[in-house]
């Protein structure tokens, strides 16, 4: 009896000398490293004939090696692989570009504003600093007297302010967008000016809220407050569409099956919806004011300057780190030895960009902790 | 604690489309009633007018009167919320609320109402809830875990007890089974067994097999066409129905010859 592994056809064993018809050439794993030390050696010598510089050295390197190695790969592994291997090598080539100002950024201002960042810059003022005692510190070479406290002080309490401000209204907003608008005439001229507001330039936003305050106040009514709600008009737009978005992917079934139980629409939104939604709400706002925090010049017109310490938003100017910065720069407090400011300038530059990061670190972590959970 | 529903010349309409045309139906308490039908004939439209969810969809409105033991669901001064409080539904999806816990998932009905419960009648009312839905014994160790964790037979049970926790007399399924494998089903059909007891069950089914398993009655639903709105075309007994039509229409349905 013949069985049906007699009835198949036998196995060829395949020959170990022919070549697999479905594969093509393919580059040693040492010809990519190789080519991109070949092409970094002869940037380096290329760059050399005009007079060595980091920058065309990176450029001569860089165009070299996509060059070479395009055709390298393209001749051994065929034309898709080596525009593959172009397409790769240009993406990279984009990240490694932008990465450039983060890196330079951070690098300049962790260099200059490390040495002035101590206790006495963080707890002090610049009450009573006045060029006199930037002339005696530079002349006896004793530490830089004066601190940015005030300054962090003012950035924290306009941002709070601000966040007040904005996040009710422009939560309420995207609420009223997502949930009742539903694409009415009301709902899309809020979207339409809701856009316009995203593109008002942040010197405006100052402009607007100084001249509000001055009808309301009388003119020269520059405080904490007024500061506030020239950054909340910035702020407003980004957590309107941020919480819109996040408001949008919640899933229908959800209100569903709150409304099935019985459940009122503005409970099951309060209860169901935002909750759902917090995690990435939480995250957009957080988001705004990391956006708002560094503005400057709708500062300056709404609360002035101030070198002393002012707790108090709703009364006489304050200072914020941006505006601290500017003025550290921009008039020195000694015209004649700047190195004090400069490095009091760089110092707050510093603290500023702590304080945006420390904001995003907290936005993922608040999106961490409020996101729903899938454990078992 | 179970009601029955008459349904008087029903018709459903989104904005200006007539979705069904002139349905009248009378649903016994304490019975499982299978609403049958091609996709789009408009037998879950149907079901979401039993508890006023339709109108949840915009442009969704109603003609005609829905009498829940007799007080029409229908008439002007009609709490929406009230009816729903007393028409619970399951949904074609499994959807627990994804903040909150099992525990949570199964109070939500009083808890997202707001209303002050006693800890010991909570506890009652979760266990008397989840053993309802037959899911007590897999969940009692874990009811502070996420109700999302649970696969989607235990989730789809889960929202079951959600639903009876809030004491509807009327439970409303739309094809509560279709995202369900083979086994989590029959767990559930023998669920719909047991609830008959107690509540009004309607049921929207695409599984022939299923409707005959579970239901005492049922409805067949058709449409002329696309665009036509959809008809009950017949009513019955389920062994009538599956048996012995009286329309061409549902015979060729239930023995498979188009649909």
């Amino acid at each position: 009896m013949k069985t049906d592994q007699d009835l198949a056809p036998k196995q060829p064993t395949p020959p170990s000398r022919k070549r697999n018809s479905l594969a093509k050439g393919k580059l040693p794993k040492w010809a990519i490293p190789a080519t991109a030390a070949g092409s970094i050696i002869l940037g380096a010598a290329a760059s050399t004939l005009g007079g060595f510089a980091i920058a065309t050295f990176a450029i001569y390197s860089a165009l070299l090696f996509v060059i070479a190695a395009t055709i390298i790969t393209s001749l051994v592994e065929g034309n898709r692989r080596g525009k593959n291997a172009l397409a790769t090598y240009l993406v990279y080539g984009a990240f490694l570009l932008a990465l450039i100002p983060l890196a330079s950024v951070l690098y300049t201002v962790l260099q200059k504003g490390i040495p002035g960042i101590n206790m006495h810059f963080l707890t002090s003022s610049m009450n009573g600093v006045t060029g006199a005692v930037d002339n005696a510190t530079v002349e006896n070479g004793t530490p830089v007297i004066g601190g940015a406290y005030h300054a962090v002080m003012g950035t924290l309490l306009i941002t709070l302010w601000a966040t007040l401000i904005s996040v009710p209204v422009g939560m309420l907003t995207a609420i009223y967008l997502v949930e009742y608008g539903k694409g009415g005439p009301l709902s899309k001229a809020i979207t339409f000016f809701v856009d316009v507001m995203t593109g008002i330039p942040s010197i405006v936003a100052g402009l607007f809220a100084a001249a509000f305050f001055g009808l309301l106040l009388g003119p020269n009514s520059r405080m904490g407050i007024v500061a506030a709600v020239a950054l909340s008009v910035l702020m407003i737009p980004t957590v309107v569409r941020s919480t819109e978005e996040m408001l949008k992917i919640v899933p229908n079934e959800l209100r569903e099956a709150s409304y099935a139980l019985g459940v009122r629409r503005w409970r099951t939104i309060l209860k169901v919806v935002i909750p759902t939604a917090i995690s990435g709400i939480a995250s957009g706002v957080t988001l705004a004011i990391a956006r708002v925090i560094g503005e400057t010049a709708p500062i300056l017109v709404t609360a002035g300057i101030a070198s002393n310490i002012n707790l108090n938003v709703f009364a006489d100017w304050m200072s914020t780190l941006p505006t601290f910065i500017y003025y550290q720069i921009l008039t020195p407090t000694s015209p004649t030895n700047i190195d004090p400011s400069l490095q009091r300038a760089w110092a707050a530059a510093l603290l500023l960009i702590v304080m945006v990061m420390a904001l995003n670190l907290i936005a993922r972590l608040v999106a961490k902790i409020f996101a729903p959970k899938n454990g078992r | 604690m179970s009601k029955r529903i008459d349904v008087n010349d029903l018709n459903v309409y989104y904005s200006k489309f007539r979705a069904v045309e002139g349905v009248s139906i009378n649903i016994e308490a304490k019975s499982v009633t299978a609403f049958i039908g091609p996709s789009g004939c408009g037998k879950s439209t149907f079901l979401r007018t039993l508890n006023r969810m339709h109108e949840v969809i915009p442009g969704g409105r109603v003609e005609g009167e829905v009498l829940l033991d007799g007080d029409n669901l229908y008439a002007p001064g009609v709490d929406p919320v009230t009816v729903r409080s007393q028409i619970g539904m399951v949904f074609q999806r499994p959807n627990p609320f994804p903040t909150m816990s099992i525990r949570d998932n199964v109070l939500a009905g009083v808890k997202l109402n707001g209303k002050k419960i006693a800890k010991s009648d909570a506890d009652a009312l979760v266990e008397k809830s989840l053993r309802g839905a037959n899911l007590w014994n897999e969940v009692k160790d874990r009811l502070d875990k996420p109700g999302a964790g649970l696969s989607g037979g235990q989730q789809q049970r889960l929202c079951i007890a959600r639903t009876i926790a809030v004491k509807p007399d009327v439970i409303l399924m739309d094809e509560p089974c279709s995202a369900l494998d083979p086994i989590s089903t029959l767990a559930i059909e023998d669920l719909i067994n047991e609830l008959k007891n107690d509540y009004t069950v309607v049921i929207v089914t695409h599984n022939m097999q299923q409707a005959a398993r579970v239901s005492d009655k049922t409805a067949f639903f058709n449409i002329a066409g696309t665009g036509k709105p959809g008809k009950l075309i017949e009513y019955n007994d389920t062994a009538t129905i599956f048996s012995n039509p009286a329309e061409q229409a549902t015979e060729d349905y239930v023995s498979g010859r188009f649909g």
